[in-house]
This record gives structure tokens, C-alpha cells and sequence, in this order.
């Protein structure tokens, strides 16, 4: 067997990524939803939700961060063939800077009013992991990291360890936050340990780092 | 290569040490009070507080990089654990980790006022101590729910054994706030009284303030009866519901099966997390079934100091290694008639024996769960 | 009783964020809970909000909510006998 072959089988490929933000969704750098319209956070997480004809009434029950980690991981994994791993090998891997805070304070709001629980359980950051693990029956490796801003070096470093020293043989890996001031921004990748073809050799923090900026 | 646990502390309301917390555990002592603080609640409810005056005294005469309860509490577990480590805090060779929930969130105002405040902000809690050792990495911050602590210790071992490091200060803290109780409260989670984990009259679970430090290190600790290696641990996700415990147990089999890979022996005893939900426990004695432990002597200590979320996997591990080195284990504080969907071995009266290895686990909101197994070294 | 049935419909799609749903949609004995509306354990906890919300009445016990929330019928009934 050709030594690349072997290689193949240790270096973890991104197979697809996927940026939301209020201007457009982008998958793989190339624009596939704009926001020409402007629309409001709301109105735009509808229209991307639509734009993936599903029907999950969940949906509407999620605070903003699930529902920009669930819009993108639903654009991530719509062509993904589910029974390729097993649920325990798929993990899920993210991070970022506000933490839940955004429905944080929408929760503080609440308190002296009567306590809304279906706002409480978002007060965690990795309830949207939880959200994109039911609907795509992810069940392995859960782990939210907050950060000052992204670092793509200890994600790459992480998800290695993952690959080499747990069952894990794809994870759904980013960044998810809606913050104070609303501004939000998703990016997910589909990382997987055994691929080959086109893609490879493009797990790096470099390219990580570029298609990161775009 | 091996990775230990070379120094720690606890902060409970049992006390201001991993000795201090175990002599009123071995003695049956619970911290749990009722409280009648209406800044917490309108109603008094039972909890588990950190005693603020004694936290205020024993931080007199230090400058504090964030004097909050959290700040505070944080920066005297830690603070103790380094005392008793070799291990220097400021070598580049070392990593902060720090495990929460909800970090300051007793800071936050309404809407509007919030945005400029970084001490809201984990990162920035996790920077403060950083900085106040003079370590020169990036931080690392763990925020999972209620498994937080625990899968804070696995990522710090896992970074240790990979060689990015060599030692990771692991601190994990939650205050009890406002924030916290009226939410739980919404959840109708709270019990009117002291939680009674895996009892058939359990309704609720009682919350818990603390913070607990780790430091883990490849380097064996000298001068020790016994030491405590983190063996392995897996976290994994039940699928099903972000509040609703798994009928199956799915998650928690899940990291169970993964975190024993490989080992053949039994674990001695297990550190359960066991919150006294009626839904939880009965989803843990299914997944430990599922797993073939059900026969293994199982606790939680939660009745002992309630639940201390992002902090109560750290805490709970080191109350698991002291009675690890003490050959002892716990008794299900608050139980009486056990009732679970599936029965398991809940003693009732602390157990002195051998014990080798035992297994910590822990579940939360999100459907996350993990497990880590430890091992004793004479 | 029927006026109020038809206001509850309203106060629950709004409460519990039942997007393109509408009064019509919704059955005055069909289950609740299950299938059809999709509502789980957080929705039960918010209906219990709704009722303290709106109508002035607290339930503790989680078991009581389950026979009060099987359908618009029953939690009609229930409000009607304990409104403050």
C-alpha cells in the first residue's frame, strides 16, 4: 500500500465549512444566502431556516445563539450521510467569547417578573451544542471552551487529540456567539480523520486561520 | 506517562480545605442550612454556602485581582492549592484552566448595562488569575453545564499527555446568586428540603456554592502516602433533550464505556453524580446498569454540600481521591429508602475497605455527560 | 367557558413560541402533549408561568400539572375553578 494511503488515514480532512453572519451564509467561502434585505436577526434566522425546507418546531423555541449553531450546522450536515459513524464517534467542539450572556441578560430581565425556565436552560453556552447534537445525533465528545477570540491554534490542537486518543472520527468544530450587543457570528466545520480525495492535507491552522477571515 | 494530581484544595460550606471538608463528611456532617437571604430567594429555601466571613478573613491583606464572591473564591482555592505544589505556577510549562457556569453573573445588570463589563466576561475571570501568577499561555476556560469541572480535569490531562504541557492549574467555582436559585426554582428543581440523592422520596435537588483547585502534573508527587492518577475520562452527549434526563441513560453509558476502554478490573467505588431529581438518578441507575455497574458501591456527596455545578466535578474528584487514600467511602448522605428504576448499591453508612481505583461522573443541561476514571499508586 | 378557550389558544402560542400555528390549528380536546403540538417538560414549566402570569394561579406539583395540562379543555376547566 502507498505510504499516502497511511497518511491519509491519520491527517484529518475539513470536508465542508459554513459562516453565518447578519450579512450572508457562506458555505466553503462562497456566498449561498445574502442578507440583502437587512433583515433583523430574527427575520434572517428565519430565512435561512426556510431556505433548508425542514420542519423543526424546536426551532422557535431557541434563544439566538442556538438558533444561529442550529441554522449552521443544519447548512453543514444537510448532505452528510448520517450512518457513516457511529452517533458515539461524531463529537461536537466550540467555543466562544460572551458565553450565554446575550440571553444571560435576557433572563436577568426576567427574574423580577416571574422566571421564564424556557429562557433559564439557555443561560449555558452549550445548550446549542446540545440542540445540534439531538438533531443530528451527535453523542460523542461535548466540550464548550470560551475564549477572548478564536484561537484556531488550541482547535486544531484539541480536535488532534480528540482524533488520535478518543473514538472520535468526526466533529462538528467553531465558533457560535450572539453577544451583548447582538452582533453574531457563526463558523462551523465538518472535520473528519478519514476522507482522502480532494481536501486533503487542509487541516491546518493556516487555512483554518483564512477561511476563518473570509 | 501518567498524569497526577499533585496538590488541591476545596472551599465548601463544610470548610476551607480538602481535610476540613472530609473530617465533617466522615463525621456526617452536613453543610446544607435553610436560608432566609431574600436577595437569593423570597422564600427561605436549604443551601450550601461558603461562610463570607471567614472567605473575607482569610483574603484580608491581599490585593485581589476581582474582589467578587466568585473573584474571591477562585483566588483563594487556587491560592491554597499552590501552596502545597511543586509545581510553579508561572512556568511556561504550566496552563491555567478554569471551569464555571455562570462565573460573576451576580454582576450583571439590566439590560444595557452589561455591555461594557468584562468582568462578566469567563475569559477575562480566567485572565485575572493568570496574570496575577505570571503565566505566560493563553487560558483556557471550560463552560459545559454541569459537567464543567470534571471535563476540565480531562481536557487538562489529555493536554498533559499529549505534551502541550506539563502541569494544568485547574480551578472551578460558582457562587450561589440570584440568577441561579430563581432559575432552578422556575425548573420546580429545588427540594423544600436538604436533598436526599437516589432515595425514593427525593424531589429536588439543594445547590451548593465552592470552588475546588487541582493541579495536575506528569511529574509523580513525592512525600505522599498515596498518590491519585487521572487514568483516563470521555464526555459524550445523550441526543435527546437539553433539560430532560435520557430515559436511557445514553450519554452517561456512553462515557462510561468510553472512559473504561481498556480496563478490566471493576472500579472500587463511584463517585455518582446524583442530584436527588427524581429524573436524574433514575437516569443514572439505568446508564451504570447498562454499563455492568450497578454492583459497584455508588454516592454522591451532594447531600453533604448540594450541588456546586461548574465547580462540583473538581470538588467531587477530590473528595473521591481522599477516600481513595484513606481506603473509605462516603455514605449516601440524606438517603433512606432507596428507589431507583433500576436498583443500585447505595450504601447508607460510610464503607471502609480497600479501594484502587474509583470513577467520577457527572451529567448536565445540553445532554452533556462525562465520566473519569482514577487510580491510587501506593 | 368557550371565549376562554379561544383566549388560552392565543396566550399558548404565544407563550411557548408555536410559530405557524394558529388558534384554528388547535383542537380544544386534543392532547396537549405528545404528538400534535410537539410540547415537552419546558413547555409544561411555561404553562405553569402562563397560569401565574395571566390568571393568578401557582401549581407546585409537577404530578398535578399533568392532568391539568392534558388538554385546552381541561386547563379551561381548572383556570375557571381557581381563577383569583
Amino acid at each position: 500500500m502507498p505510504l499516502h494511503y497511511f497518511e491519509s488515514m491519520n491527517n484529518p480532512v475539513i470536508r465542508k465549512y459554513v459562516s453565518v453572519d447578519n450579512r450572508s451564509v457562506k458555505v466553503n467561502g462562497t456566498g449561498l444566502l445574502l442578507n440583502e434585505q437587512g433583515a433583523d436577526f430574527g427575520e434572517f434566522m428565519k430565512q435561512i431556516y426556510h431556505s433548508c425546507s425542514i420542519s423543526y418546531l424546536k426551532f422557535f423555541k431557541m434563544d439566538p445563539q442556538s438558533k444561529l449553531g442550529f441554522v449552521a450546522a443544519k447548512i453543514l450536515l444537510q448532505d452528510d450521510d448520517r450512518d457513516r459513524f457511529e452517533p458515539e464517534e461524531k463529537a461536537i467542539v466550540l467555543a466562544n467569547s460572551a458565553s450565554s450572556l446575550n440571553t444571560d441578560e435576557k433572563y436577568f430581565e426576567s427574574i423580577n417578573d416571574i422566571p421564564s425556565p424556557a429562557v433559564f436552560v439557555y443561560t449555558l453556552p452549550n445548550i446549542v451544542a446540545g440542540e445540534i447534537c439531538i438533531h443530528h445525533n451527535l453523542k460523542g465528545e461535548n466540550t464548550f471552551f470560551i475564549q477572548e477570540e478564536s484561537d484556531i491554534q488550541f482547535m486544531v490542537s484539541y480536535l488532534n487529540i480528540l482524533f488520535n486518543t478518543t473514538s472520535t472520527r468526526k466533529v462538528i468544530a467553531g465558533w457560535v456567539e450572539v453577544d451583548l450587543a447582538d452582533n453574531y457570528r457563526a463558523f462551523l466545520m465538518d472535520v473528519e480523520k478519514e476522507n482522502g480525495g480532494e481536501s486533503q492535507g487542509n487541516f491546518t491552522v493556516d487555512f483554518i486561520h483564512q477561511i476563518f477571515k473570509l | 506517562m501518567s498524569v497526577y494530581l499533585e496538590s488541591e484544595n476545596i472551599i465548601t460550606s463544610l470548610g476551607f480545605s480538602v481535610e476540613e471538608n472530609m473530617k465533617a463528611m466522615g463525621e456526617g456532617i452536613s453543610g446544607i442550612q435553610m436560608c432566609s437571604n431574600t436577595t437569593l430567594s423570597d422564600q427561605a429555601f436549604p443551601v450550601s454556602l461558603v461562610d463570607k466571613n471567614r472567605l473575607n478573613a482569610a483574603l484580608s491583606g491581599f490585593s485581589l485581582p476581582d474582589d467578587s464572591t466568585f473573584g474571591k473564591l477562585v483566588f483563594l482555592s487556587a491560592k491554597e492549592a499552590l501552596k502545597g505544589s511543586s509545581v510553579d505556577p508561572s512556568d511556561p510549562r504550566t496552563v491555567f484552566i478554569l471551569s464555571t457556569t455562570k462565573g460573576n453573573i451576580e454582576l450583571m445588570r439590566g439590560k444595557g448595562n452589561n455591555a461594557g463589563n468584562n468582568r462578566l466576561l469567563l475569559w477575562h475571570s480566567a485572565d485575572q488569575i493568570r496574570r496575577y501568577y505570571g503565566n505566560p499561555n493563553k487560558v483556557i476556560v471550560v463552560s459545559n453545564a454541569c459537567i464543567s469541572g470534571l471535563l476540565a480535569m480531562i481536557v487538562g490531562q489529555r493536554l498533559i499527555k499529549n505534551g502541550d504541557y506539563d502541569h494544568a492549574v485547574i480551578v472551578g467555582a460558582d457562587v450561589v446568586s440570584k440568577f441561579i436559585v430563581s432559575g432552578f426554582q422556575s425548573f420546580l428543581s429545588l427540594s423544600a428540603n436538604p436533598c436526599k440523592p437516589f432515595d425514593r422520596d427525593r424531589d429536588g435537588l439543594t445547590l451548593g456554592e465552592g470552588a475546588g483547585t487541582v493541579v495536575l502534573s506528569n511529574r509523580r508527587p513525592n512525600g505522599r502516602k498515596t498518590v491519585t492518577e487521572l487514568v483516563s475520562g470521555a464526555s459524550a452527549n445523550d441526543a435527546n433533550h437539553i433539560s430532560g434526563p435520557s430515559r436511557t441513560g445514553e450519554g452517561l453509558y456512553i462515557a462510561l464505556k468510553q472512559a473504561l476502554k481498556g480496563i478490566d478490573e471493576d472500579p472500587g467505588f463511584i463517585s455518582a453524580h446524583g442530584t436527588a431529581t427524581p429524573f436524574n438518578d433514575d437516569m443514572e441507575s439505568i446508564a451504570l446498569t447498562r454499563a455492568g455497574l450497578a454492583h459497584i458501591p455508588a454516592n454522591s456527596v451532594k447531600g453533604f454540600i448540594g450541588h456546586t455545578l461548574g465547580a462540583a466535578g473538581i470538588i467531587e474528584s477530590l473528595i473521591g481521591a481522599w477516600c481513595l487514600s484513606e481506603n473509605m467511602m462516603l455514605k449516601n448522605m440524606g438517603l433512606q429508602h432507596q428507589g431507583l428504576v433500576n436498583s443500585l448499591n447505595t450504601p447508607i453508612e460510610n464503607l471502609q475497605q480497600p479501594f484502587r481505583t474509583f470513577v467520577k461522573t457527572a451529567s448536565g443541561f445540553g445532554g452533556c455527560n462525562a465520566a473519569a476514571l482514577f487510580r491510587k499508586h501506593e | 367557558m368557550e371565549e376562554l378557550k379561544e383566549k388560552l389558544k392565543v396566550q399558548l402560542i404565544a407563550q411557548l413560541n408555536l410559530e405557524d400555528i394558529t388558534p384554528e390549528d388547535i383542537n380544544s380536546s386534543d392532547p396537549l402533549f405528545g404528538e400534535g403540538l410537539g410540547l415537552d417538560s419546558i413547555d409544561a414549566l411555561e404553562i405553569i408561568v402562563l397560569l401565574q402570569k395571566e390568571y393568578g394561579i401557582k401549581i407546585e406539583d409537577t404530578k398535578k400539572g399533568k392532568e391539568i395540562f392534558q388538554s385546552i379543555d381541561t386547563l379551561a376547566a381548572y383556570i375557571t375553578e381557581n381563577r383569583k
